[in-house]
């Protein structure tokens, strides 16, 4: 069974229709690449997938649990919610870390909220933060920043500053983890730093939606391409099958644009 | 000639000096600055009383004018456009007089009257600069919160505050200082703040100490500016 179905998707923006009707699936541990012209619709997309948006109709399941449905009347507590909401992570294009926090503090900051609701919170305080702060020391390592602990935001190249992004959104152990045109906002040397750490994460299995105009990086990383159009998706299947023999002419036409 | 213009005049310039101490002396400088050290303390008082006050009642107001149940956002951006639309000096004479012409009720203290007036009007313009704080802060950090999990009460006050907070540090600034000169205005309901206090003089035939006055509101606006500034200093270690 797939970890993720989505179904009939639609977002209308006022008189917009951003998103016409989207529908796929994608299974544990693999990797799906979203392309598309810019105003396609993928970045909506992610953002109804990630609650910041409320889609107008459709249906999202994530490991056989409903976590969106247009349909339903059950008001969610606010418990509930952010289950719900952590089942997926995002890392975005403009990294948005918190810039009055250290590379830890930002990492450690959701985590330790989170941890107050705990019924043993008060009773274990000290060993449950002990704990917070070695699994984020662990993550900061694993995205190659352990050097940089105490470092602000501000003094971060972007590149780093994105893999501080992962590493905050790995920490709550998503589902799965979406990136938002992760690189747009670097130079190809950074680029590299960042998608090397996405490389990494799709070797260990995790399961990741990429919103990206990096297209040898989608071809090589991915296991399964979407290519949106106009808020439909208009083909879908294995990079090979996108990238090398694609049949839809908006397609062929949007590839043809990147061997020039 | 010339050296006796020079004597004439270095004796008439030590003669000034001499009775300008004198004149000090005898009007017993000492005497004023005491005074004037009291209407001080009224000064202060009322300084740190409102923003006391003023700086959470602003917050409030601010989250009043952003609500999004419209009637209320109408009743708070009415009560904002008044108080910041008429004079405060009005404002002291509505609240001190204003209760007992309309309801024949008891005259508040007048410190209190005054203080309650400063409240107000200060949150008011609190109010638009934390509002304009607010807006500032990029959308991302509200997104980035959220999609980690925290409330909207957690994204505030663990993420957005204290960057609202760098930010609206140069103008609170500027209402800092407006608001230590606007204390001059309880005058008119009789505190005894230090304008109140050098004029008092003038009916003993000195006009001096109205002037000295300046001294008091440039040395207490001065330490007020480096302290702003060393707050400022402190937030410097992070970029927003």
């Amino acid at each position: 069974m797939p970890i993720l179905q989505v179904k009939n998707i639609q977002k209308s923006f006022g008189a917009v229709n951003v998103l016409k009707g989207i529908d796929f699936s994608l299974e544990q541990g693999k990797v799906l690449s979203i392309i598309g012209s810019s105003g396609s619709g993928k970045t909506t997309l992610l953002r109804c997938l990630t609650s910041l948006e409320t889609a107008d109709t459709g249906c999202v399941e994530i490991d056989g649990k409903v976590v969106f449905d247009s349909e339903s009347t059950v008001k969610l507590t606010r418990q509930e919610k952010r289950e719900n909401q952590l089942k997926m992570g995002l890392v975005f294009q403009s990294f948005n870390l918190f810039p009055q926090y250290n590379v830890l503090d930002n990492v450690m900051l959701a985590q330790q909220l989170a941890a107050k609701d705990r019924l043993d919170y008060k009773a274990k305080k000290q060993e449950i933060l002990a704990e917070i702060e070695e699994h984020s020391r662990q993550i900061i390592d694993s995205v190659g920043l352990s050097d940089k602990l105490q470092n602000y935001p501000c003094e971060l190249s972007g590149g780093q500053q994105q893999r501080v992004a992962i590493a905050r959104a790995l920490a709550l152990n998503p589902k799965i983890l979406c990136f938002d045109e992760p690189t747009s906002a670097l130079d190809p040397e950074l680029t590299h730093e960042v998608l090397a750490v996405i490389k990494e994460l799709a070797t260990r299995n995790m399961t990741m939606i990429i919103v990206t105009h990096e297209m040898t990086f989608a071809k090589e990383v991915s296991d399964q391409v979407i290519f949106m159009d106009d808020g439909v998706i208009c083909e879908q299947g294995t990079p090979e099958q996108v990238f090398d023999s694609p049949q839809n002419q908006r397609l062929q036409e949007f590839l043809g644009s990147f061997q020039k | 000639m010339e050296l006796t213009n020079g004597m004439v005049m270095g004796a008439s310039l030590s003669d000034t000096l001499a009775n300008m101490w004198n004149a000090i002396a005898n009007s017993s400088f000492f005497e004023v600055t005491l005074r004037l050290f009291e209407g001080l303390f009224t000064t202060v008082e009322l300084f740190v009383l409102t923003l006391l006050f003023s700086l959470p009642l602003g917050l409030i107001i601010c989250f009043g004018s952003r609500c999004k149940f419209t009637p209320l956002r109408y009743v708070v951006k009415t009560i904002v456009w008044i108080v910041r639309g008429s004079p405060l000096m009005l404002q002291i004479l509505v609240v001190y007089y204003g209760p007992g012409l309309l309801f024949g009720w008891d005259l508040l203290p007048r410190f209190t009257a005054a203080l309650v007036t400063f409240v107000i009007n200060y949150a008011c313009y609190f109010s638009e600069i934390y509002r304009g704080g607010i807006q500032s802060i990029p959308r991302g950090q509200y997104e980035a919160g959220q999609v980690l999990g925290m409330t909207k009460w957690q994204v505030f006050s663990k993420v957005v505050l204290l960057q609202l907070i760098k930010r609206i540090v140069p103008p609170m600034g500027n209402e800092f200082i407006t608001l230590v000169k606007d204390t001059a205005l309880v005058r008119v309901i009789s505190v005894y703040e230090i304008i109140w206090m050098g004029e008092s003089f003038i009916k003993k035939g000195m006009m001096w100490p109205l002037f000295y006055t300046a001294v008091f509101y440039l040395v207490f606006n001065g330490l007020l500016t480096l302290a702003l500034g060393y707050f400022e200093k402190k937030l410097d270690y992070f970029k927003s």
